[in-house]
């Protein structure tokens, strides 16, 4: 009986629908699909914003090949997200498996974990991070302490992209957030059962608990590493916008931001762009790929 | 209970001998767990709680004096800075204010009414638009940024905050539709179908059922476009080049262009004032943000 009125109406939802999506639409056609759209196109081409785009075809990406500078910041990049991003889900994971024992003052402990998360992002605490490895910083007075004399870690190229790893690293709480969620739908059950069949702490950790969180590790392997790809206010703030010294801090997307809105660059910026976007789809499709073989859903 | 049977006298006799060294051990593994992440907390937390300090302290005793308790407290650094750009801060706080203000009322007005269409009406193309939306999610916005900026340039709205606000209104952040679509499938359709009984078409649906229900994805909308909009430092960076029109953010990143090392302890007092917003919707909403990133990956 009830069927029939509702579906009666939803003739007229073709309009209606559309009339709810305008805002949608209009973004889609104005702010995502034309801008990509000019986007591809300005690839191909030499802009400076102010004489007419001209089309100079695979120009921008053979000077890419022997641009320097773009392979420094593509250097800086792969090592930030290969490095500080394994080692954020580490701590991550630790942590999250440490509180998730029903520990009390849970709430207090993932707040202070997760905090740095919140704020991470922010240029108050690039500038505190500027301070804290400066060459008096709070860094340098504790290892002073213990008689180590480390020097400038902001101005030594070999150490100055390290710092902003550290930073990366330390908002590992998002993602312990996630695990703690995932470590929650873990039923009891197999653990208990796991143990009556005489299974130790760590066979349990490993032939239960792991498994069974692999999907939350992809999700949080494929979250931050797109987000690590796309970092810039650390290294701009850091850097004072130089990406210095000698490019060590150059984060792609700092490079891109350089080129298109410093030297007004906009066409080797935009190709440089579509670069990054076909590196993180790459990325992102070949962790999709290998975690076939190590990613276990609970219905297979 | 009266009689007292000899085997459960036995029982309840051995038990805490029985278990009291058990019990001994558990008390001890979690103390070690507590000084472990105290500790630990303590280290993830200890810049913060310097730069606290160090605001308070003159400039000349940041770097000399590193120690907790300041030998010398001061407001200077706070006074100081609020004017040391020439505008004070007050009037970036506003600027960022309105900026986050006009991003959650978009983002709340085109998410919500683009989430309904997709989770609730039936129409030719709802499954395309679906994943259109998860795409743009995926979508560096590096790619876009370019012809963004140029068509802004091309209509005057450099240094103005339509490039800032008018995406919001036009549900260009994926993530939230993405959010209140799943929330709302979560919502009985039973309801929608009775309301559809009664008369009401889809916008008195919309309006009177689906969007009170919805109230706690809205709250976390709220919040992540706050935290997001006051942080963002990229978008106000390029549109804004007039002083009197910066955020928060780019204030005080010409603060640390401007200064000399004198000046570190107003950087750590503006940097700390500009962190307070974001620490109080923390204190405040700590159950949506823990959710939301919890569901959804946002951070």
């Amino acid at each position: 009986m009830s069927a029939k009125p509702v579906k009666a109406s939803y003739r007229h939802q073709g309009w209606v629908a559309h009339v709810f999506l305008l805002p949608w639409m209009l973004g889609m056609i104005l702010v995502t699909a034309g801008p990509l759209i000019a986007s591809a196109f300005l690839a191909f081409t030499d802009y400076d914003l102010l004489t007419a785009p001209e089309f100079i075809g695979f120009d921008n990406f053979t000077r890419m090949m022997e641009d320097e500078r773009f392979w420094a910041s593509t250097r800086v990049t792969a090592l930030y997200v290969v490095v500080s991003v394994p080692l954020q889900l580490a701590f991550a994971l630790f942590l999250a498996i440490i509180l998730d024992k029903g520990i009390k003052g849970l709430p207090l402990y993932r707040s202070a974990f997760y905090l740095p998360s919140l704020l991470g992002g922010s240029v108050a605490i690039a500038i505190l991070w500027r301070q804290l490895f400066g060459d008096a910083g709070l860094i340098n007075t504790v290892l002073a302490f213990f008689g180590i004399e480390a020097g400038s870690w902001l101005q030594n190229p070999d150490t100055a992209p390290w710092t902003l790893i550290v930073l990366n690293i330390w908002t590992f709480g998002s993602p312990m957030v996630i695990f703690l969620a995932g470590l929650r739908q873990i039923p009891d059950e197999l653990l208990e059962a796991a143990q009556v069949d005489g299974a130790g702490r760590v066979r349990r950790f490993f032939s239960i608990t792991i498994p069974l969180l692999t999907p939350i590790i992809f999700l949080n392997l494929i979250l931050q590493m797109i987000g690590s790809f796309q970092a810039f206010t650390p290294a701009h703030v850091v850097s004072g916008g130089s990406g210095g010294p000698l490019d060590s801090t150059l984060f792609y997307t700092l490079y891109i931001y350089q080129e298109g809105f410093v030297n007004f660059d906009m066409g080797y910026a935009a190709a440089m762009a579509w670069v990054l976007l076909v590196v993180i789809a790459i990325a992102t499709g070949i962790t999709f790929i290998v975690s076939r073989r190590w990613v276990h859903y609970g219905d297979e | 209970m009266s009689t007292i049977d000899p085997v459960m006298k036995l029982d309840s006799g051995l038990e805490p001998v029985a278990r009291s060294p058990r019990r001994h051990m558990e008390r001890r593994r979690n103390l070690r767990r507590h000084v472990f992440l105290l500790i630990f907390a303590g280290l993830m937390l200890y810049p913060l709680v310097w730069m606290v300090i160090s605001s308070f302290k003159p400039s000349n005793l940041i770097l000399s004096q590193t120690g907790l308790i300041p030998s010398e407290v001061t407001l200077e650094n706070y006074s100081g800075g609020w004017n040391a750009l020439g505008t004070p801060f007050t009037t970036f706080f506003i600027n960022s204010g309105l900026i986050a203000v006009g991003s959650i009322l978009g983002n709340l007005f085109s998410c919500s009414l683009t989430a309904y269409a997709l989770a609730r009406l039936d129409f030719r193309g709802n499954k395309l638009y679906f994943s259109l939306t998860l795409l743009t999610m995926m979508l560096p916005f590096h790619v876009l940024i370019i012809p963004q900026y140029i068509l802004f340039a091309e209509l005057g709205w450099i240094n103005t905050y339509a490039p800032l606000l008018i995406p919001k209104l036009l549900a260009s952040d994926a993530v939230f539709i993405f959010l209140m679509v799943q929330f709302i499938r979560t919502i009985p359709k039973e309801l929608d179908q009775a309301a559809m009984l009664d008369g009401a078409g889809p916008f008195r649906i919309f309006w009177s059922v689906i969007l009170p229900l919805m109230q706690p994805a809205l709250i976390t909308t709220t919040i992540f476009t706050f935290i997001w909009t006051w942080n963002d430092y990229f978008g106000p960076l390029l549109y804004l080049t007039k002083t009197k029109l910066y955020t928060v953010p780019v204030a005080l990143k010409s603060l640390v262009d401007t200064e000399t090392q004198s000046g570190i302890g107003i950087m750590f007092a503006m940097s700390l004032i500009s962190l307070i917003p974001i620490l109080l919707f923390f204190l405040f909403a700590q159950k949506y943000i823990i959710k939301g990133i919890a569901t959804t990956g946002i951070k």
